[in-house]
């Protein structure tokens, strides 16, 4: 298929894709961290922000956050269940590492072309709450618990309408493989008119929404933020962590962020695809344009972010089921409907 | 007594060392087996009984301003009952101002309400300039009302950011904190002191306002009104603010009252009630044209809405203040070492937190016999355990913030 593919030895293929995967998650969370969380909302809220470290506006902040959270005691509550405790966060960065496995960033660059891709990242992404739970339990800490076990009910809540807003992209591409749907999007047309493709996000605005609304749950991002809630729950489970361990846990919120960014613009946006760019060009272009297209979907999240107040467990739960999933039936109603008519 | 009837201690050296009966002699304790029975049941209880879990807030909590602690007893995310714990910071001001001079004792209580110090010196200040029967000159007076409202104005500032931030917004916090940078610029430069001016003396001021600072603060005002707008359309007119504090924390009216609250709490749950209005007439406040803003509500969302109003309100009384500002004197003729007459004076005002009062005792002499601080916080969180019942975690801190305490107030 590729002339990559060809020379290289099936072995070597295989590390080299792991070392590509296990270098994006911390590659992608000091990205993020840097442009949104030390860049855009200092601008946002009018303060400097780190500008020193490094030379060129501060860009060597988070590295040296990074290096100060390991020289950090490595502390354990003393009545903590010290296994649990210590394996908490790298479960939280496993299921981060895992969710990009499946996420295309060009014609062959993708590490497994699974057939049901959008229903493995999905469910490898919740595996995380299974982290969550473990560090809210073995802290021996109330208020960890508490914010362990709404993080629990957040996830129950905001699976089903992440799930039911990714059915009706299924089902305009007639694929689960997000290789599939790219080329879907790619090779599709809006009435005809086949300049651009057929960006999902065009039919599927409502997926789209609706998408990212679950996808700001599914991070525990402001306004879902209640499993870490600052100002209630002080951290929430992550208010016995010190050290690496935390910074695991920093990893693991960005590094999803960005793979929940990816999966965005995958599956509405055309993902690595560029109208007019085929073979070799779109092989080596395809990350720069994802990475574009992810950046774009990012900006829209922490936007919101930075923007919004919390909300309250319960009328979370109220929005999730009395208003997100009965709209995410109705768009798959509809898109059954014109798929059919059509 | 000489050391030698001392009785004699027993010492575990030397040689009348008695190390006592050994471990092995003393029988095994041993619990009635009808008690052990019992002691099991309730271990058992303890171990089944999954209503109730009790959590500390505080006293280091992000959500109690400081050193407030709530025992809370929680179902779940639901409060059962709240106790506040008061006292981590108590200083003992009402003790140690009988042990200073009265110029000594405006240092003090300006640490009561730390983000309003020039307020809490003014009624003190009244106090002693009552018992002593002389009166600051108008300009003085004109000053010290200035001066009172832009520490109102940097008071509420601070909330109207802050009450983002407790509800899970960053950004106001830092807009609050921003525009209340110009205030407290506007009082350093008059006072020399950002947080604590100790700037009142008796009889007037300590000194004039400096060159330019009239214009200065026409600007400032011009900045916090338009500070004043973006917090309506950034954190009033959010829908999820709207969701989080409607019909949250409902002070009634006359419950409020029966239990002291006062300030914008209680004008927010629709008492008509300021005392710079109502009170006993002080500073330049007859003379200025202002208006009180009530809320029917009586919810967090009301007491937002308040002192939104009133910092607006404030603001515009600086203005017409900076107008109205008479030239003259700004000391009274006072001895140089203050001597009051004994006699007793009870003065309160409307501070930026509620009313706060000083019932000050003298003898005679230079400094006072017996002071009485009554300050508002300690009041207004009274209230709390009546609030805390039923509502749930979130609210909790919702509530906390939108009360608005200062624990230095209410420990003093």
């Amino acid at each position: 298929m590729s002339v990559l593919a060809l020379e290289i030895g099936w072995g070597w293929m295989l590390a080299f894709k792991a070392l590509v995967i296990l270098m994006i998650v911390p590659l992608g969370a000091l990205v993020l961290g840097y442009t949104f969380l030390l860049k855009m909302m200092s601008h946002m809220q009018s303060r400097l922000g780190p500008m020193d470290p490094g030379g060129f506006h501060g860009w060597f902040q988070l590295v040296g956050d990074g290096l100060k959270f390991l020289q950090k005691e490595d502390i354990i509550p003393e009545d903590a269940d010290r296994r649990v405790f210590a394996f908490a966060p790298v479960v939280v960065v496993i299921s981060t590492f895992l969710m990009f496995v499946v996420i295309p960033v060009g014609p062959v660059a993708v590490v497994a072309n699974l057939d049901v891709g959008v229903f493995y990242a999905l469910a490898v992404s919740s595996l995380s709450v299974i982290g969550v739970l473990m560090a809210g339990w073995s802290s021996a800490n109330k208020f960890a618990l508490m914010g362990a076990l709404r993080a629990a009910g957040q996830l129950i809540a905001y699976e089903l309408p992440l799930l039911l807003a990714v059915v009706g992209v299924v089902m305009q591409a007639g694929t689960m493989s997000l290789q599939g749907i790219v080329s879907a999007q790619q090779n599709g047309s809006i009435f005809g008119w086949s300049g651009i493709g057929n960006p999902f996000i065009f039919t599927q605005i409502i997926g789209f929404l609706l998408f990212m609304i679950a996808a700001q749950a599914e991070l525990s991002q402001t306004p879902f933020d209640m499993p870490v809630a600052e100002s209630e729950l002080v951290a929430g489970y992550m208010v016995e962590y010190s050290g690496f361990r935390f910074l695991f846990f920093f990893i693991g919120e960005f590094g999803t962020a960005t793979a929940f960014a990816a999966l965005a613009a995958t599956l509405f946006l055309g993902g690595w695809s560029l109208p007019g760019v085929h073979g070799l060009s779109a092989e080596l272009l395809g990350p720069l344009v994802l990475f574009v297209k992810l950046m774009g979907v990012a900006f829209l999240m922490f936007w919101v972010r930075f923007t919004y107040p919390r909300l309250r467990e319960d009328q979370l739960q109220a929005i999730a089921w009395k208003f997100l999933i009965p709209i995410a039936l109705a768009n798959i109603i509809i898109t059954a409907i014109i798929k059919v008519a059509f | 007594m000489s050391t030698t009837e001392q009785p004699s201690v027993p010492t575990n050296s030397g040689p009348d060392f008695n190390p006592g009966p050994d471990f092995k002699d003393i029988p095994a304790f041993e619990v009635d087996p009808g008690l052990q029975r019992h002691l099991a049941d309730a271990r058992v209880n303890v171990e089944l009984d999954t209503g109730d879990m009790i959590i500390n807030l505080g006293p280091q909590h992000p959500a109690t301003h400081g050193t407030l602690r709530l025992v809370v007893r929680l179902d779940g995310e639901r409060v059962i009952a709240a106790d506040p714990v008061i006292g981590y910071m108590h200083r003992g001001y009402e003790k140690l101002t009988e042990f200073r001079t009265y110029p000594q004792v405006t240092t003090l209580i300006n640490r009561i309400d730390w983000l309003s110090s020039f307020a809490n010196e003014v009624p003190f200040v009244h106090a002693a300039e009552q018992l002593m029967e002389i009166e600051a000159p108008p300009r003085a007076q004109y000053i010290r009302t200035a001066l009172t409202e832009l520490s109102r104005i940097a008071t509420f500032l601070l909330f109207l950011g802050e009450m983002g931030l407790q509800v899970g917004a960053l950004t106001p916090a830092f807009y609050g904190f921003r525009d209340r940078e110009h205030v407290l610029n506007l009082i350093e430069s008059a006072t020399g002191g950002r947080f604590h001016p100790n700037f009142n003396r008796i009889g007037g001021l300590k000194d004039d306002l400096p060159w330019g600072w009239i214009a200065e603060t026409r600007n400032v005002m011009k900045i916090v009104l338009d500070a004043c707008d973006v917090f309506e359309d950034l954190v009033l007119g959010n829908e999820i603010f709207q969701a989080r504090t409607r019909s949250v924390g409902i002070i009634p009216g006359e419950l409020g009252a029966s239990y002291g609250v006062s300030g914008s709490n209680l004008r927010a749950s629709g008492v008509d009630w300021d005392l710079r209005r109502d009170g006993a007439p002080y500073l330049a406040y007859p003379e200025l044209d202002f208006e009180v803003f009530t809320h029917p509500d009586g919810d967090s969302f009301a007491r937002y809405w308040v002192r939104l109003q009133e910092t607006r309100e404030s603001a515009r009384m600086v203005l017409q203040l900076l107008d109205k500002m008479p030239a003259g004197p700004i000391m009274a003729k006072v001895a140089r070492i203050i001597k009051v007459p004994a006699g007793e004076a009870w003065v309160e005002t409307e501070n930026p937190l509620g009313q706060m009062g000083y019932y000050v005792v003298s003898k005679g002499g230079t400094g006072p016999f017996r002071v009485k601080i009554r300050s508002a916080s300690f009041s207004n969180v009274s209230i709390l355990p009546w609030m805390l019942r039923g509502v749930y975690v979130p609210d909790v801190v919702t509530i906390l913030a939108s009360l608005y305490f200062i624990l230095g107030d209410i420990d003093r």
